[in-house]
This record gives C-alpha cells, structure tokens and sequence, in this order.
C-alpha cells in the first residue's frame, strides 16, 4: 500500500512537471482548418481513451488491494474459475463500440483532408510545388511564376495545394500549426491542402529522417492578408530568373539560404516525374537533351498507370532508361 | 584500401571501445588458456544441442545486447538532453540510432524471447528436446555470428546511418555510399536464417513432441504463444530475406530494385519491409503475453481466467498482424479508401488486446496476489501497456498520425508497448525461469530494487515524449534549437533514461550476487508451479524427464501435484538422446567470413565463405549418427543425485 501510495505521488509529480513543460503543444494549437480537424479528432480519441485508462487503472489498482496475499493470509486458498463467457463478451462488445465511435469521424477525417477545407472550397487554392531536396526545401508557384527556397508566404483563409515530391531521398512535409504531413518522393505527386486562419508566422520542416543535414531541413511560412501576398508576389516577381545552371547547384546536398527567383525550375524538371534529375546532376551524367519537353512527354507515357498508381506518376521512360545504365555503372 | 578506411578512426569514443574491446579478448583467451577451459568450453558449450544450454547462450548473447543497445540510448539521451548541444555529432548521432533500433528488436529482443522459448518450452511440453536439436545450434550460431558481424560495424568500416528501417533511397548506394548499410543487410540475413529456421523447429516440437495426454487446448499459454510466434516467424521473415537480398543486389551488384535511377521502386521496400516488420512486432509480443499469463497464474495461485479466449485472441492478433502494414506509412498519399481500411484493422487489433488485458486482471481477482519479482515485473505490465495501447488505437487513426507521425508520440508510443509489453517479460521471465537455467534464484531483494528504479525510469522517460511529439519534436533529430521549447521535457527522459542504466546495472550485479550466494535449488519447483516445467529435477538432468510425463488437463503439474500423482516412481526405460556437433558453429563462422567479404565486396573472400559454408552442409548430409541412448543405470545415477 505504502509502493502505490508512493507511486501515486511519483505520477502526481510527474504530470505536473509534464504539463509545466508543454505549454506549447503545437499540434493541439491549430492555426488551420486543417490542423484544426486533426486536434479535435485527437482531443476526442484522447478521451475515450481516457477512459479505457482509469476503467482498467482502477479495476486493477482495486483487484491488487484486495486480493494480495498479505491481507488474505497465506491459508486462502483461491477458486479455480475457468473464465466467465458473460463477461468475455462484455469487454470484447464494449471495446468494439468504442472503436465504431473512433473509427467513424477518423474515415471522415481522413476523406475530408483529400479535399479543400469546406468553408473556402469556392476559393481557387494556391497551388505550391514543395520539393525536398538534401536538406532544403524548393518551393514552386507556377501560376505566379516565383520560385522560393527554405521560405513561402501564403494568403490566410484561402486553401493551399501543396504539390509534393522529392529530388532524392523521401522527406516528409510538415507545418504542424496548419496540419498534418504528407511524404515527398521522387517520382511521385503527392497532394496536400493546408489553409492558414490568421496571419503568422510558422514553422514548417522535414519530419521523414533524411541523413546528415536532416536536422535542418526547415523552412518558414508567413501566412498573410491577401494584400500584403499580392505585395509580396509582385516584389518577388522582380527577383532574378532561376537558371538551370543555379538550380543544378542547388540539387547538390547541402544547406542554402533563403532564395526567391521569378521563374520556376518546372520549366525544365518535374521531380514528380523524374526520379533521377539529381542523380544524374550529381554524378555529372547527361540531362535529358530536350528538357523543357521531356518531363511532359513522360506525362504522356504514364497516362494510362496513372489510376492505380496513388496520385502520382512514375518514370517510364523507357529510352531514357536504357540510355543511362551504362553511364551509370561506370560511376560506381 | 587504407588501413584507415578500413577501421573507424578519429573518435575517441571509439578508440575506448577498440581498447576495451580488444582488453576483453585477452582477458577471455588468458582466462580460458589458464583454468585449461578450451576443451569445456567446446564439448558444454560450443558443440551442444541441449535446447537448455542454447537457451542460456540466446539469453546471455541478448543481455549483452542490451547492454549495447542500453548505452547507445544513454548517448542519444545526453546529446538531447539541452539544445544545441555538441556531445555528437549528426552522423554520429545517425549511426546510434540506427544500431539503437535495429540491436534491440533483432539481437536484444528476440533471441532473449527464443532463448527463454528454448529453455521452457520442451520442458513445458514433457519433451526430452527440440523436434530438430541440430537446427537449433544452427539457429542460435547464425543468430549470434550475424549479431556480432552487425556489431563489429562499430570499429571496423563504420556503422549503418540509414535508420534501422533502412528507408530506400537513403539506404541505396548513391546516398549512404559506406559499408555501415552492408552490415545491416548482411547481419540481418544471416541472423535471420536462425530465426526462420527457429519458427520451423518450434512449429514442429510443439506440433509432434507433445506428452502424450496433452491436447492442444491443454497446452500451457506460453507454449500456444510459442506455436502462434512460430506461425507468424514462419510467413514473415521469408519477405525479410527476399528484401534483404534485393537490396544487397542494389548495392553490391548494381540492380535497380530500389534505386532512383532507372525504374527502382524505393516504395516496395517500404512496403515489403513492413508486411515483415508489422508481424515481427507481433513476433516479440506474444510470447511476452505467454509469459505474463503462466506468471500471473502462479502468483494467483488461480488458473488462467479464460483460457480459450486467450488463445483464440491470440490467433486473431496474429491474423490481423498481416493485415496492418500500411499504418506506418499513411502518410505516403496512398487515398482516403487504402488509409481508412487499414485504420480499421489496426483498430480492430485493440479488441483481442483488451479481452486479454481484462482475462489477465480476472485471473488476478480472487487470487492471493504474491509479490514476487517477476510478479511486479507482469503487474506494471497491465497499466504501462494500456498506455501503449491506447497512443497505439490513436496513431492508427489515419487523418490524427499525420501529425503524430515521425514524431516523439510514436517513439514514446512503440517504447511504451515495447518495453513495457516485451523488456519487462523478458526480466520477469528471466526472475520466474531462472532457476530452471541455473540451479538458483535470482536474489528477490536486489530483484526488486531493479524493478522499481527500472520502471519509475521507463516512465520519466517515455511518457514525457508523447508531450514532445505533441509540441512537434521529430524523431531522429540530432539536436535541437532553444527557440523550440522542448528542452524541459529532454531533461525529464534523460533523467529517466539514467535511472533506466542503474535498474540494469543492479540487474547485472544481482546475476553475480546470486550466482556467488543464493542457495540452491533442491527441488525444482521453487514457485509452486502449475505447469510441466516445474516437474523437472533440480538441476534439470540433460534428458529433462525420467519418465515422460502423463497429462489429464492444462496446469497439468498443478493438477498431479493435487492428485498425488508427482513424486510416482515407475521403472526406467533407455532414452534417445541427440549428439553434439561441432557443424552449427563451424557453419555459422563460415557465414560470417561470407558476410564479411560482401560486406567489403572482397568476392574471394565471400566465395571462400560460402565454399565453407557448403562444405559443413555436406559433412552434415554423410553424418550417419544418430545419437545415442542413455541406460537405465545411468538414469538411476542421475536421479538419485537429483532428487
């Protein structure tokens, strides 16, 4: 009695230190219709399971006071009982309600985030390629014609598509202020909607491991009025043009600064089509020759996979493939 | 190459472990060559195929890997316990981690569970070994020469960095160009033609070998564990293999299964690893719930409170364990229908969870509750675990783990129903079984003390972390900036994690303490058992029973001892027993020379290895011995000295 007594204490302790600790728990402090979804699926799991925990704590904390040895003496002699069907089927139909009760709004969820946030789904969304590339972030807005790194500023109250994929290892993209994350690949899209509900400032960072700079794979993100975005647009638009050359340098590992260009790399690569761009930038094997064609022919050819392959399009290309794998075993 | 690319250099940490590691050898060869143990050491050891003495070797390897594991945790925990700090760097961090995660699943908790299999199993089944005695030296030698060629990484050539889920393209070639990933596919398979070859053998002992009497639904709960972890080892570490292999190919023969150039697909991977790695959990689960249920029992002093339905949840979560797979990638935009099917089966797992979580607390209602270690060990089991296994209903819900995952919420989560479910059986195991192992107990006082540090550590550990995940810290970041606000919570895990080092560390010295002056056992049933096991001699003479016991019920030792039926005397009949065989080891060796070649992609030395490896195959295949039979003179020698 004195060990629970004393654990008892120890746990009292503990949640106090604990919660002292955490007042900023992002995820349940959203900042997004998005995010806002998951926090209150999460705060409502975290209470039915609340109460899985105390039925259990205190059938357990009871049973063990009860019936230790010390109390009931050492001539107690316990019945055999073999089990109780009745009570076998209770605490296998309970659990199943609960898990009906969870799994309900949880398929809801996970639909409804395929989708724009209702209440701005007639608001054209912003549409960003997010690239990761070893370790920085590459962010793309083709209708805008900009080109950012490490950086965005986003219009509040209007829905972002985030375009995903990856020049090289697979990243995890994640503002967990406005939701949840989605993983970059090379040669795959993956779509997200995020939506910011005020202006601020966010952090937004790689969450998948991805080797040495992983660490400082992050980026910020202004969420703005929709004035000051279309101030910020127009500035950026005056940046200098991406070049391929200055993009090549940036496929090659390694941290960079915040950049902003007024012309997008889609021009000549699509990650999401073109799993070996990097590789082959890397490795100093040749590009693709008629690249400002190339990504939009692979297009073409992976058409008819698109529907069972996710959302995205794989590389088959199949010229490009025999082509490269001779140039490629000589570089090992 | 240069003898500097060949042995890690530039680290004093490093050199330390070179010094002591190589310390450690003399001092073992000297201790060996001095007491004249060489030929001991051979014939009780190295050539056994006791399933007792293979199980020891399994539990000692395991703790050691503990330890291993242990300290690379203990340097993580100090590289995060403030922001920025500098105590390791990234890569060193990266190969922490990555042999952290990849030691304690495949050489710490696995062996330690399949050697207490070995040691009890048999024994629960009245059986005098295993179905195949020889496989099972094959078993334990490929596991331990596989878990010290992934070891070895740590001094020579580098450590893997990749993580221990080995995530393609990181994994590939252009992107962790290093030997480090070589070990890990080249330690994994070797260890893991043990464990496949494990899962046969126990399939099979438990299937046939049997006393007669015993049904199946007679069987004791941690022997249907065993069966039902051997089923699932059986479909799901063949997918391991073929992933290895493709992998190996990738990286030491140029393939393009998973690469980025040329058509690889780095997604299989993710896929084909999990369809493994979802049932590996699953793998050093169940037997961990066996041991608690014949623990619980026995410290009731009732029978387990529904026995089917333990059994039969059991065979539901092993089903559903194959079904579950894409839950630890939802993230990869798989579509509302893929996300939302397998939310539901990982769901669906929590209800043959719970009805034994429940089944365990009915067993333990009108008992008379005995403290014992390995009791408290199965008692902080229930409350840890239903912490495990709530987070765990709540990160199988798809449209919440996009934020939880890759975060500190799922390592806290997968600590809690991994330590709590897996580490604490294997320790009460190792308190209740212990005596079958080596003739004594372990001291209880010491025993507890390491109870209670352990787990007040455990949870100042993990259960800050779910805190951490919430407030949006990543897993694997090697350190952290003070404007995130997650050094409080840090402080609190290292804390625990220090705490977590002392419980093991009394742990160790109470396996001194008690081998120097606990008393011993006289007569091999220390607990007042329920269960065959406890029908055994002290000490358990190497053909088990005398006599192979008759069972009429499950608790079958509980049942004679009421009927009066333990201490019968009958007369003796000859036993067939297996010989040794100094082929496992020899075998096993030449897999780690083959292994150690590839690793370095030295083929003449990798074709020497496998020539070896064929070679011991066939001096096997002409081996026409067939064991030998043990008199009855013999077995009246023994017994006398026994009882």
């Amino acid at each position: 009695m004195k060990r629970i007594k004393s654990m008892l204490a120890f746990v009292m302790f503990m949640s106090v230190f604990v919660l002292g600790g955490c007042s900023n728990l992002t995820v349940l402090d959203p900042k997004g219709p998005v995010a806002e979804q998951q926090a209150n699926l999460i705060l409502f799991s975290i209470g039915l399971m609340l109460f899985i925990v105390v039925v259990v704590f205190v059938l357990f904390t009871l049973i063990l006071v009860k019936y230790r040895e010390r109390k009931s003496g050492p001539d107690y002699e316990p019945p055999d009982i073999e089990g109780s069907t009745f009570l076998e089927i209770i605490w296998t139909v309970i659990p199943i309600i609960i898990l009906i009760a969870l799994a309900i709004p949880t398929v809801k969820t996970i639909y409804a985030l395929e989708e724009p946030p209702e209440a701005t789904a007639h608001k054209e969304p912003v549409v960003i390629h997010a690239t990761s590339v070893d370790w920085k972030w590459v962010f793309s807005y083709p209708e805008e014609d900009i080109e950012t790194v490490n950086y965005i500023h986003i219009p509040e109250d209007r829905p972002i598509l985030f375009k995903l994929a990856s020049a090289d290892s697979m990243g995890s993209f994640w503002i967990p202020s406005l939701g949840g994350q989605e993983y970059t690949m090379a040669g795959m899209m993956t779509e997200l909607y995020l939506q910011a509900d005020e202006p601020g400032e966010y952090r937004g960072r790689n969450s998948n491991f991805t080797g040495e700079g992983f660490a400082d794979q992050v980026f910020t993100v202004t969420a703005e009025t929709e004035e000051d975005y279309a101030e910020w647009v127009e500035e950026a638009q005056e940046a200098p043009e991406l070049t391929q050359e200055k993009y090549n340098e940036l496929m090659l590992k390694g941290h960079a600064d915040e950049m902003t260009f007024s012309s997008t790399h889609l021009e000549w690569v699509n990650h999401a089509m073109d799993a070996e761009y990097a590789t082959k930038v890397r490795n100093g094997l040749p590009l693709d020759e008629d690249n400002s064609h190339g990504s939009h022919e692979d297009h073409e050819d992976s058409e008819d996979e698109d529907h069972d392959s996710h959302k995205g399009h794989g590389d088959h290309d199949d010229h490009s493939k025999s082509e490269d794998k001779d140039t490629h075993s000589e570089s090992h | 190459m240069k003898w500097d690319e060949f042995f890690v250099t530039g680290d004093p940490l490093i050199y330390g472990a070179d010094v002591s590691i190589a310390l450690t050898l003399i001092g073992v060869i000297f201790v060996l060559t001095y007491f004249k143990k060489w030929k001991w050491l051979w014939t009780e050891w190295l050539t056994t195929v006791d399933h007792k003495k293979l199980g020891i070797m399994y539990v000692m390897a395991a703790v050691m890997m503990l330890f291993r594991g242990g300290v690379d945790a203990l340097l993580m925990r100090a590289q995060l316990t403030v922001p920025d700090a500098g105590f390791l760097d990234s890569t060193h961090y990266n190969e922490i981690f990555t042999t952290h995660g990849t030691i304690m699943i495949i050489f710490m908790a696995m062996p330690f569970l399949i050697g207490l299999m070995n040691v009890v199993i048999p024994l629960q089944i009245g059986a005098r070994d295993v179905a195949y005695p020889f496989l099972n030296a094959v078993s334990f030698w490929t596991f331990f020469m596989g878990a010290m060629l992934f070891n070895i990484s740590f001094v020579i050539g580098g450590s893997p960095s990749a993580g221990w889920t080995s995530y393609v393209p990181l994994a590939g070639l252009e992107l962790s160009p290093s030997v480090g990933q070589n070990y890990y596919l080249l330690g994994l398979q070797i260890a893991g033609i043990g464990t496949l070859l494990t899962g046969i053998n126990f399939l099979v002992t438990i299937l046939k070998m049997r006393a007669p009497g015993m049904k199946l639904m007679q069987m004791p709960i941690f022997t249907w564990s065993s069966l039902i972890t051997s089923v699932i080892i059986v479909f799901a570490f063949p997918v391991l293999t073929v992933a290895l292999a493709l992998m190996t190919f990738d990286r030491l023969f140029g393939s393009h299964f998973f690469t980025l150039m040329d058509g690889g697909m780095p997604m299989l991977w993710a896929n084909l690893f999990w369809i493994w790695g979802h049932p590996e959990v699953y793998i050093v689960i169940l037997p961990a719930f066996g041991m608690f249920s014949e623990i619980i029992s026995t410290f009731a002093r009732k029978t387990l409170f529904g026995y089917k339905a333990m059994v039969y949840s059991m065979v539901v979560i092993a089903g559903l364990s194959f079904l579950v797979w894409v839950h630890h990638f939802f993230t990869m935009g798989a579509g509302g229908a893929v996300n939302s099917f397998f939310s539901i089966t990982t769901m669906l797992i929590a209800v043959p969870t719970g009805v034994k979580i429940f089944n365990w607390l009915f067993t333990l209602y009108k008992g008379r509750i005995k403290f014992t270690t390995a009791m408290l060990w199965s008692l902080a089991f229930i409350p840890n675990f239903v912490i495990g296994g709530v987070t765990g209903v709540m990160l199988a819900m798809a449209a919440a783990d996009y934020q939880y995952h890759n975060t500190y919420f799922l390592v806290a989560h997968f600590h809690y129903v991994l330590i709590s479910g897996t580490v604490y059986a294997c320790f009460a195991g190792l308190h209740f079984w212990y005596p079958k192992m080596f003739n004594h107990r372990l001291n209880e006082k010491l025993g507890k003390w390491t109870f209670w540090i352990f787990v007040a550590g455990f949870n100042l550990c993990f259960f800050p972390m779910y805190f951490l995940g919430l407030a949006g810290m990543p897993r694997r970041v090697y350190t952290y900036g003070a404007a995130d606000g997650w050094m409080s919570l840090n402080v609190l895990a290292t804390m625990g994690g220090v705490l977590m080092g002392i419980g093991f560390l009394i742990l160790v010295y109470n396996i001194y303490f008690s081998f120097r002056y606990s008393p011993r056992e006289t007569t091999g049933d220390p607990w007042d058992g329920r269960t065959l096991e406890w029908a055994t001699a002290a000490p358990v003479p190497f053909y088990n029973f005398a006599h192979v016991p008759e069972v009429k019920g499950h608790d079958a030792y509980w049942i004679a001892k009421k009927e009066g039926r333990a201490k019968e005397k009958k007369p003796y009949k000859p036993i067939h027993m297996p010989s040794n065989s100094g082929v496992p080891v020899i075998m096993s060796t030449f897999f780690f020379i083959s292994g150690f070649g590839m690793v370095f992609s030295w083929h003449w030395m990798s074709i020497a290895g496998l020539i070896g490896v064929l070679a011991t195959m066939v001096i096997r295949s002409f081996d026409y011995d067939k064991g030998f039979y043990v008199s009855v003179e013999e077995i009246e020698k023994h017994e006398q000295t026994t009882e």
